[in-house]
C-alpha cells in the first residue's frame, strides 16, 4: 500500500500525527451524525409493508373467488402486485412510498419490481441495448444472483441432512 | 523566494482587484421555491427544460445562464477572454458542450462542489496576471443527473439518512473583468486535498468540513486577518452537520466565526422541503453565490464576505473500492466597495 500522507498540516491541530487527527475527527463526526430514527422507521415499515401485503392478500381472496387453484391465484396476484408497482413507478409515486415506509417498501416483491422498472426508465435515454438492455439489473442482479447462490447453499444443505 | 502575489501559505491577493461586473442564475422549481427563490433570475418548473434528457436540460440551463450573464454584463461571446466551468457529470460535459456552443476560449475545471470558487480564484488571476481582460465563471448540478451517476435511478425507492444531502438543481455564471463597476475579487485561497477519514457517501458534510476549516483557518492566518473583518462567512454545500463540524474545527484552530457564519446548502432550502441535511452540488454554492449573495452585496446587506466552494473528491468507483472521500476548499474574498 502506497504510504497516504494527505498533506493536512494544520488540521485539528498542528502538534498532532495524521493518525491521531482522524481518530479525534472521526468521533466529532459520530456526536454530530443524528441516530436513524429506528424505532419511527420500523413502525412505518411495518404500516406500509403491511397495507401492500393486504392489497395481496385482497388481490388473492379476488382470484380465488374467481375460481382459480391456490398456486394459479398466488401467481396471477403478484402478477397484478408487479404491474401495480411498476405503474406506480412510472408515473413517479412508488419512490415517495419507499422514502416513507422504507424497508416496507423495499422488501415485498413490489420494491423488486421498482427496482427493475426504475433503471428501464432511467436509462432509455442511453438506448434500448446499453442503456435499458445494460442497466436494467443494476439493482435486482445482485439481489438475483445471491438470493440464487443462498437457494442453492440451502438446498445443497438440505440434500444432505435432511 | 516567495511569489510576489502571494500572501502567507495559501493565499493570493490581487493589486487591482478583479470585478465581477455581472451575475446570473437559474435555478429549478424545488430551489425556486425554498427561501432564495427571488434571488434568481429564472426558475425553471420542469426538470426537463423541454429537452429529452437531463443531461441535455442542464446544458441548456448552463448556457442560457451564461447567455444571460453575458446580457446582463452588456457584453458579447468575443468581448470574452475565456470561459472557466465545471460541473459534476463525467468529463465535466455540461461545461464542454456548453462551451462548444459558446466558442469562448475554455478552461475546463472539475472541482465537484467548489468548482464555482475554483472558476472565480482562477478568473481573478488570470485578469490580475494580465492574461485576460475578461472571464466568464460558471458550474452547473442537476439533480436528476448527478443522483443517476452517484446513486440510484431517481425513480428508485429507497430511504435516506438525514445526512444527505439534495443536489441542487441550477446553474450560476459570473462576468469578471478589469474594470468596471460591482464586488470585487480582493482575495482567494487555494484549498488542499484534505481527508480526515470519513468514508459514509452519504455524509458528505462531514467529508468536507475539514477542507473547509482548513481553508478558513489558513486564509485568517495567511491574512493575518480575524473572522470580524468579514461580515459573512459562507461555505458551499457542507449542510447542516457538516456545517457544525466546520464549525467546531476553526474554533479547535483558534477562530470563533460562529457567529457570522453559514453555508449555501443551508439557505438555499427551508426545513419544510424536507431536503434532510440540505444542498449539495456545484450549482449550490453557484446560485446562492451568483443570486443571493451577489443581491446582497449590491444591496448593502453585506460588504465583505469569504466565501468557500467546497467539493468531496469521490467518485462512484472510488467508494465502491471502499476509499474514504476526499474535500476540499477554496476561498474567494468578495468585497463592494
Amino acid at each position: 500500500m502506497v504510504n497516504i500522507n494527505y498533506g493536512v498540516t494544520k488540521m485539528p491541530d498542528n502538534s498532532m500525527p495524521l493518525i491521531k487527527q482522524k481518530q479525534r475527527y472521526m468521533e466529532m463526526v459520530k456526536e454530530s451524525t443524528p441516530k436513524p430514527r429506528v424505532l419511527r422507521n420500523v413502525f412505518w415499515a411495518f404500516v406500509v409493508g403491511g397495507l401492500i401485503c393486504l392489497v395481496g392478500q385482497f388481490i388473492l381472496s379476488f382470484f380465488l373467488a374467481r375460481g382459480l387453484s391456490f398456486n394459479e391465484a398466488g401467481a396471477a396476484t403478484s402478477t397484478t402486485l408487479v404491474f401495480l408497482a411498476a405503474f406506480l413507478t412510472g408515473i413517479g409515486l412508488y419512490d415517495e412510498v419507499s422514502r416513507f415506509g422504507g424497508a416496507g417498501g423495499i422488501v415485498p416483491i413490489t420494491g423488486f419490481a421498482n427496482s427493475m422498472v426504475a433503471p428501464a426508465l432511467e436509462y432509455r435515454a442511453e438506448g434500448l441495448v446499453f442503456g435499458v438492455g445494460a442497466r436494467l439489473f443494476t439493482i435486482a442482479g445482485p439481489v438475483l444472483v445471491w438470493g440464487i447462490v443462498t437457494a442453492w447453499i440451502a438446498g445443497l444443505l438440505y440434500y444432505f441432512f435432511r | 523566494m516567495a511569489a510576489p502575489k502571494k500572501n502567507g501559505m495559501q493565499t493570493v491577493y490581487f493589486e487591482k482587484p478583479p470585478v465581477i461586473i455581472a451575475s446570473a442564475s437559474i435555478v429549478g422549481y424545488l430551489e425556486g421555491e425554498g427561501p432564495l427563490g427571488k434571488t434568481f433570475d429564472q426558475v425553471v418548473n420542469d426538470t426537463y427544460y423541454g429537452e429529452k434528457t437531463w443531461e441535455k436540460a442542464e446544458q441548456r440551463m448552463m448556457l442560457e445562464t451564461m447567455q444571460k450573464a453575458l446580457e446582463k454584463a452588456g457584453l458579447q461571446v468575443k468581448d470574452i477572454d475565456y470561459m472557466l466551468a465545471g460541473d459534476l457529470l463525467n468529463q465535466i460535459i455540461t461545461a464542454n458542450f456548453t462551451a462548444r456552443v459558446l466558442g469562448i476560449p475554455f478552461l475546463g475545471l472539475y472541482g465537484a462542489c467548489s468548482t464555482m470558487y475554483e472558476g472565480m480564484a482562477l478568473g481573478a488571476m488570470l485578469i490580475e496576471g494580465g492574461f485576460a481582460e475578461k472571464v466568464l465563471v460558471g458550474s452547473s448540478s442537476h439533480y436528476s443527473t448527478a443522483e443517476r451517476q452517484y446513486r440510484y435511478p431517481t425513480e428508485m425507492g429507497n430511504q435516506r439518512p438525514m445526512t444527505a444531502q439534495w443536489t441542487v438543481t441550477g446553474a450560476g455564471a459570473a462576468v469578471l473583468a478589469r474594470e468596471g463597476s460591482g464586488p470585487v475579487i480582493t482575495h482567494a485561497t487555494i484549498g488542499k486535498v484534505v481527508d480526515l477519514g470519513q468514508g459514509d457517501a452519504q455524509n458528505m458534510g462531514a467529508a468536507m468540513a475539514p477542507a473547509a476549516a482548513d481553508t478558513i483557518t489558513c486564509h485568517l492566518k495567511d491574512t493575518a486577518r480575524q473572522p470580524d473583518y468579514y461580515d459573512l462567512i459562507i461555505t458551499g454545500d457542507l449542510g447542516s452537520y457538516g456545517k457544525k463540524l466546520a464549525e467546531q474545527l476553526v474554533t479547535q484552530d483558534g477562530y470563533d466565526i460562529s457567529d457570522r457564519y453559514t453555508d449555501c446548502g443551508i439557505l438555499i432550502y427551508s426545513a419544510a422541503q424536507d431536503v434532510h441535511a440540505g444542498g449539495s452540488g456545484c450549482g449550490c454554492s453557484a446560485v446562492v453565490t451568483c443570486g443571493y449573495l451577489m443581491e446582497s452585496l449590491k444591496t448593502g446587506k453585506y460588504k465583505r464576505l469569504l466565501g468557500i466552494g467546497t467539493g468531496a473528491l469521490l467518485s462512484p468507483c472510488s467508494v465502491q473500492q471502499g476509499e474514504t472521500v476526499p474535500g476540499i476548499g477554496h476561498a474567494v474574498v468578495i468585497e463592494m466597495r
